[in-house]
């Protein structure tokens, strides 16, 4: 494409199949403690 | 849902419900600007005189594909699947155990109230804890990866119980082929090589507590005789983040409405040294003098900009850190049940006072409406966890158009309930603030890409 460049991420619908399986962290023990932020949590069951 | 922006020279178009992201030129942003309400020819005749009406026409057939292939306007199917998947039956997974409800710093923002959270001083004792390490095995169903952080007040002021816990966690992994996460945070006070040594070996994070420029910190973060703890935490904080090889850590500050200028605590602290760095705005009642106002917010944008301007430059020269806020895992993140359903406040995570009461988390725990239960009766008031349960960014009014939804997941409930006085509220600086860090993040992710590219 010319004008548009697209970023490689993983599409949201193809995790409704697969996700919730729940091994991941729980947001608020990661750092932060008053914010919740899952954006930047990593899958464990990719 | 389509949300586009433009941030340091970059077209950005986020594509909300697929979670694509697209970097694109300014004809391309203005099509996808008009593309829901206007047809093809419309478009065209409008944005050609400014672009030419071949180049126009090239950028929404681009467009076009895009939608196509459910990258951009994809439409958001996920509403029933999360209020099924919401019904489902929840198991516990991580509790964070106030092993210590009494504080050696006063700093002036702690939402414990120095430690004692509206209660008693009191230290948690080793059976408290062991019968909250049993119900956490006893109520995680098949969950194996099991998280307990140490929290206070000042873990540290109860160590040799922190110890005996982690003895006791690890001779019941094997027995429930379970796997425990200890993490612990610490304001560094009583720091020393023994627990340090201790954990590297046992601790999977450690927060160490730490606001950023000398006079920032000692304002904030002083003794109870009203000296500052910046001398004292300071160098042993370097030295345990180099003896994990500066990685899973962070050192973690607090900005107020006192210092809205963070951007410099948080490269003050980069220039300590640390490459793990989260510094986050303060959450305290609107009366308080330090908390931020809404006024503050255009000052607080410029800062997250300045910010992350300069870690693109530091990453440039090789000397480039982690902040937390911007960090966005965007080819590995979280499904969108994760996304969706909230960082599990009141159902898999739970907070645990001394003396053993459960709360839904740190933030309720001194709130006795939110008192859910114990550690020997396990949870009495289920009424308040199947609320949290339900609590999901489609039960909340003001997320359901937002496009930090699938980021935030709806934000901290406590933040909505002290705000609003109902944890399906919206604390609306918080909002903002989280807004701007992921159009941030993402941007950051933009210029990464480039790099790549260009390297190529």
């Amino acid at each position: 494409m010319k004008h548009i460049k697209t970023l490689n991420t993983r599409k949201l619908q193809n995790t409704v199949k697969k996700g919730g399986c729940g091994e991941c962290q729980t947001s608020c023990q990661s750092a932060c403690k008053t914010s919740c932020t899952v954006g930047n949590q990593s899958c464990e069951n990719k | 849902m389509v949300h586009q922006y433009k941030n340091n020279g970059y077209d950005i178009v986020l594509d909300v419900n697929s979670g694509a992201i697209h970097v694109v030129d300014d004809v391309t942003y203005d099509v996808i600007a008009m593309y829901e309400s206007h047809s093809r020819d419309e478009i065209v005749e409008t944005l050609g005189a400014q672009y030419g009406t071949d180049v126009t026409a090239e950028a929404y057939d681009e467009v076009q594909e895009l939608v196509d292939a459910g990258e951009l306007f994809t439409k958001d199917s996920y509403e029933d699947y999360i209020m099924d998947f919401k019904k489902r039956p929840t198991v516990v997974k991580a509790l964070c155990l106030h092993i210590a409800h009494d504080c050696n710093l006063a700093c002036r923002y702690c939402f414990a109230e120095e430690g004692e959270y509206h209660g008693r001083r009191e230290l948690m004792s080793f059976e408290v804890g062991r019968a909250a390490l049993d119900f956490l095995i006893a109520n995680s169903g098949n969950r194996r990866n099991l998280e307990v952080d140490f929290f206070g007040g000042e873990p540290l002021m109860n160590w040799q119980v922190v110890k005996d816990l982690v003895a006791y966690g690890r001779e019941q992994e094997q027995k429930f082929d379970k796997r425990f996460r200890f993490t612990l945070t610490t304001n560094g006070v009583l720091l020393n090589d023994e627990v340090m040594e201790f954990c590297n070996r046992e601790m999977a994070n450690v927060v160490l507590s730490i606001d950023g420029r000398k006079e920032v910190h000692d304002r904030m973060r002083p003794f109870r005789g009203g000296a500052g703890s910046y001398d004292r935490v300071v160098p042993k904080f370097q030295r345990f983040a180099d003896s994990r090889n500066q990685e899973r850590y962070y050192v973690r500050g607090t900005f107020t409405h006192e210092n809205p200028d963070f951007a410099a605590d948080v490269l003050h602290l980069a220039d300590l040294g640390f490459k793990q760095i989260s510094v986050e705005p303060v959450v305290a009642a609107p009366e308080e003098p330090y908390a931020l106002r809404e006024e503050d917010l255009p000052k607080l944008f410029a800062e997250y900009d300045k910010l992350a301007q300069e870690m693109i430059k530091r990453r440039k020269e090789g000397r480039g850190f982690n902040f937390f806020h911007f960090m966005i895992d965007l080819e590995g993140g979280p499904c969108v049940a994760k996304r969706l359903s909230g960082c599990g406040s009141g159902t898999e995570y739970l907070a645990v006072t001394p003396w053993g009461d459960f709360y839904p988390c740190h933030q309720f725990v001194g709130n006795e409406k939110f008192l859910l239960g114990n550690v020997s009766d396990g949870i009495i008031q289920t009424q308040i966890c199947d609320e949290f349960k339900c609590c999901n960014v489609y039960a909340k009014e003001k997320c359901r158009d937002c496009f930090a939804r699938f980021y935030c997941s709806g934000g901290c409930a406590a933040n909505a309930y002290h705000f609003t006085g109902d944890i399906r509220g919206a604390y609306d600086i918080g909002c903002e603030l989280q807004k701007k860090r992921i159009e941030c993040a993402i941007m950051l992710k933009a210029t990464e890409s480039e790099e790549e590219h260009e390297e190529k």
